[in-house]
């Protein structure tokens, strides 16, 4: 398992060490969606927003 | 095999297909359609050497576009762009399913707002009015009352993008409370699980419990069909039962989730899935 922290409320976040770039993750604290961007080091940013055309 | 995974999010959809892929030893070359550029003069070099595609796009409007480009590349891609053309937009699903005959919501397409409520008040109340382009029970609703009717109507024509102002009005369906998904790769049924609310909108999007599904022959035969009609691929084909114990296609995925359906239903759904991608591809490698 990894550390890192939410990009938003900075909160601690343990990631599977087989996380992937592309993979979306929520934090426990404070609920925002996060994208993995990097994998090594594992880098995150907050997930793009919901479109009308996302889905099945 | 050479998979190329396409991709905008890895939810744990696309995670259980890397994984199963991965286990098996085949190459992956995950591409994320936000970073590349598809030019109509020939694909990159990268995707030269690949066997087929995957496409997991999140976005429809990115599938709809990048399965073109790699069928113009010559490369196999699933779903193929005909049958993400035809199962994205929902007038496009119905006329197909209406003209071949297969059980489907009576349904109707008004092009302005006083036609669409001149149909509502024809086919009467309930009904439902759907966005042509949509997934996640986003964005419909369910029309009670002539009120109702016109607020939505004028919402849609007033707030939306063009697409809105071409009205998708059908039939309510008084299901039991639930609706059935069946997983199927070229009309062969992986797995079926209901979706059960007492919500009218029964999407496991929208909170709806699942539970796995004995699939009777007369709904294994509607998934052929609906399959058939639309081109094969895999796809998750939505059914209501009907209150003379008969059922209704309405609506066919092709970009189908299959978590919740691996999780209820005792199947390993994507081990089945990447078996069918294997078969493709080995057909499509004699043939090209």
């Amino acid at each position: 398992m990894t550390s890192t922290t939410c990009v938003e409320c900075g909160s601690e976040l343990t990631i599977s060490d087989d996380v992937e770039s592309g993979e979306i993750l929520d934090c426990d604290t404070c609920g925002t969606e996060l994208e993995v961007i990097g994998v090594d080091p594992v880098e995150l940013s907050k997930a793009p927003e919901l479109e009308e055309d996302w889905g099945e | 095999m050479n998979v190329g995974f396409l991709y905008s999010q890895i939810r744990a959809d696309e995670k259980l297909l890397l994984t199963e892929l991965r286990s098996r030893g085949h190459d992956i070359l995950k591409i994320d359609v936000r970073k590349h550029q598809f030019s109509i003069q020939g694909p990159p070099s990268e995707f030269k050497d690949l066997d087929i595609v995957i496409d997991r796009c999140i976005a429809q409007s990115q599938s709809k576009f990048a399965s073109l480009f790699f069928a113009s590349y010559g490369i196999p891609v699933i779903n193929d762009p005909m049958v993400v053309e035809r199962c994205s937009d929902k007038v496009k699903t119905s006329l197909l399913l209406a003209n071949a005959g297969i059980p489907t919501p009576e349904t109707t397409i008004a092009f302005s707002p006083e036609s669409a409520l001149e149909t509502i008040e024809t086919m009467g109340y309930p009904c439902v009015i759907k966005p042509i382009v949509g997934s996640w029970g986003r964005l419909m609703a369910k029309i009670d009352t002539r009120a109702a009717a016109e607020a939505i109507i004028e919402h849609k024509a007033t707030l939306g993008h063009y697409e809105h102002k071409i009205f998708y009005i059908q039939k309510f369906i008084n299901k039991p409370n639930r609706d059935i998904r069946v997983v199927a790769v070229d009309g062969n049924a992986i797995a079926a699980m209901t979706r059960t609310s007492t919500h009218w909108l029964t999407n496991a999007a929208k909170g709806a419990t699942v539970d796995a599904y004995d699939i009777p022959k007369e709904v294994a035969s509607l998934v052929q069909k609906a399959s058939e009609v639309v081109g094969g691929g895999l796809l998750g084909v939505d059914l209501m039962e009907l209150d003379d114990g008969g059922f209704t296609v309405h609506e066919i995925n092709p970009g189908t989730e299959f978590k919740a359906l691996n999780e209820c239903a005792n199947v390993d759904v994507p081990s089945h899935i990447i078996n069918w991608i294997e078969s493709v591809a080995n057909k499509k490698g004699e043939t090209r």
